[in-house]
């Protein structure tokens, strides 16, 4: 009942909190592409990965008063906070899920910028393809990002420490 | 003549309902149309379960794919021709990517997708890349043009603007099948005035832009989106439908799985429950054939499969109730313990179906750059996004509704049996 709720509340209450939307997209895309089994179907938008399934499930959440989203004004734009509420955790509690080794990833990727993380989906959305291609994309479809040659280095080495946490 | 740039002798025409017309000139096209993938498309509706709500809503992913093509053609001929922006180089490009943009659909694709973890984008890149008709007709066009195609239709292409003709937050795919799921399902709620939208898109680097003029004509688009969502795709009786579709195809699965010996062997199905699917047994699936298994699997002796087959075959769907999983996912617990004390399998008969689980959309004005806006383009130049220009937009993308409800088998629960006081107590939970 409600597995796929109970499954982004978790990833939620590991992380303790989850400062942006589109850093919660990218660390529940890069957590399933590892393997974690969220269900979410994702697609490339402008932004790279992204699920509706996903948005409207966290709204669902908001509205059933198991996640608390702050809304804040930061710059020219709108920023979102999400933690876990009291009655979300007491929901988690009947509704257990078992990912133990979700929490020492999520906690990871939460340190990292939501930029980065951009980044690091991107490369992984592309991961059948060759390194030299990978970064062609980067550079072409993520232009006004400017990541760098050594970022993206950087994208694939963190691929294989999270890899390596789940090993 | 190189082939990319060939025309017809004659222009052919479909007759249409929503567009009175598609037009078609250029030789790729018809070609593509011609082809045994996209006849396919005639074979798999547009609307999955939905004709079981609206009688009318038989028409099918072909109708849609050339109605999305006519769109981009009016576009890219009328609008955006001779304009800086615009390099009419991608014209080819864009009319194919329209074309084919749902070319890897499967029978119930969304159903199926969940059960079987699929992805139609895999297979519509699979069938454009593949050695299949369709290919051969791109290639005949050049080499990559195949690999273009299909990269501009998965949104992974450089040209974005081309992208966004297909596929953006206001983008020909979605202006055709609001009209013609309306059309077909004959309610009144999908009309806006794409005439006047279509006559006020421009052309920008990466994405097309609406003047500030149409803002209006794009309000109605907005508001018909939304209707149609609680009306039609998110309608509770065609939800019952996919709920029971699904758990057959959970059934078949499982028993399979179990080895149970089916009756009649179930071959088209062997390769996805294996999870090898191969590219051409894909292309063999479609409504009919999965009706075919629906009807002969109401014999089979699993009591499960038979009877979610016999309720789907003959419209004797679940009924529903409104559920609210924060005041009442206790209750659910409840429930599910007394239908297992009951004998009735809670896993296929008391089934949670919410609005994350539907695939369509609202607007959002990607306030934090998950989605890309509409963004309208002001006299000074100036693109602000829509919801900060228009209140009726900002009304209904700043309020957020959501959607749960529970769906059972009203007729098991009513059945007379020794049981009896367990369905009365389920009866009353439910009530």
């Amino acid at each position: 009942m409600l597995k796929d709720h109970a499954k982004l509340m978790q990833a939620i209450k590991v992380s303790g909190e989850i400062v942006g939307r589109k850093k919660l997209q990218k660390m529940i895309y890069i957590a399933k592409k590892i393997h974690f089994p969220f269900n979410d179907r994702f697609q490339f938008h402008f932004y790279g990965p992204y699920s509706e399934e996903l948005t409207t499930r966290v709204e669902e959440l908001c509205n059933m008063g198991f996640l608390n989203e702050v809304k804040e004004k930061k710059g020219g734009y709108f920023q979102y906070r999400y933690t876990l509420t009291e009655p979300g955790k007491e929901f988690l509690s009947l509704n257990e899920v078992d990912m133990p080794l979700l929490a020492d990833c999520l906690v990871d990727m939460n340190e990292k910028s939501a930029r980065f993380l951009e980044l690091v989906s991107t490369v992984l959305f592309f991961e059948d393809l060759p390194k030299e291609e990978v970064m062609n994309k980067v550079f072409t479809l993520k232009s006004s990002q400017r990541y760098t040659e050594a970022e993206i280095d950087e994208a694939y080495q963190y691929i294989e420490s999270l890899k390596a946490k789940i090993q | 003549m190189t082939y990319s740039v060939e025309k017809l002798s004659e222009e052919k025409v479909f007759k249409d309902p929503v567009h009175r017309y598609v037009h078609v000139r250029d030789r790729v096209i018809w070609d593509l149309v011609g082809t045994r993938e996209f006849q396919r498309l005639r074979r798999i509706k547009q609307l999955g379960t939905t004709f079981l709500t609206f009688h009318g809503a038989e028409h099918s992913r072909f109708n849609h794919s050339l109605g999305v093509y006519e769109i981009v053609r009016r576009i890219i001929d009328d609008v955006f021709a001779g304009r800086q922006e615009w390099d009419h180089c991608d014209r080819l490009l864009t009319l194919c990517a329209a074309l084919l943009h749902d070319l890897g659909h499967g029978p119930f694709s969304h159903a199926f997708e969940k059960v079987f973890d699929l992805d139609h984008e895999d297979f519509t890149r699979a069938i454009i890349v593949g050695d299949t008709e369709v290919n051969k007709v791109l290639q005949n066009v050049s080499r990559d043009f195949p690999e273009q195609v299909a990269e501009v239709i998965a949104k992974t292409s450089e040209k974005k603007l081309v992208v966004s003709l297909i596929s953006s937050q206001i983008d020909a795919d979605r202006m055709d099948y609001l009209q013609r799921d309306a059309y077909f399902t004959g309610v009144s709620y999908g009309q806006f005035d794409m005439e006047r939208i279509l006559r006020v898109m421009r052309p920008r680097e990466e994405q097309v832009v609406i003047k500030k003029s149409g803002m209006h004509a794009v309000e109605d688009y907005i508001m018909s989106r939304y209707q149609m969502y609680w009306q039609v795709y998110f309608h509770p009786v065609s939800r019952s439908a996919e709920v029971i579709l699904t758990k057959i195809l959970h059934r078949a699965k499982h028993l399979f799985k179990e080895n149970y010996p089916f009756k009649y062997e179930p071959a088209h199905f062997i390769s996805l429950f294996c999870e090898r699917l191969t590219l051409e047994d894909y292309l063999k699936l479609d409504e009919a054939v999965i009706m075919y298994y629906f009807q002969i699997w109401q014999d089979e002796h699993d009591p499960i499969l038979s009877d979610l087959c016999r309720r789907f075959v003959n419209r004797n769907l679940f009924k529903y109730a409104e559920f609210d999983p924060a005041k009442e996912y206790k209750k659910l617990a409840e429930l599910t313990a007394l239908f297992i004390k009951a004998g009735i399998d809670p896993d296929y008969y008391l089934v949670v179906d919410s609005s994350s689980d539907l695939p369509y959309d609202f607007y959002r004005p990607g306030e934090e750059e998950e989605r890309l806006p509409i963004n309208l383009l002001m006299k000074s130049g100036e693109l602000r996004e829509l919801s900060r220009e228009s209140e009726i937009v900002e009304a209904i993308s700043g309020k957020r509704r959501t959607d749960h409800k529970l769906y059972y088998p009203a007729d098991f629960l009513a059945a007379e049996s020794t049981d009896n006081d367990i369905k009365k107590q389920i009866r009353t939970l439910l009530d």
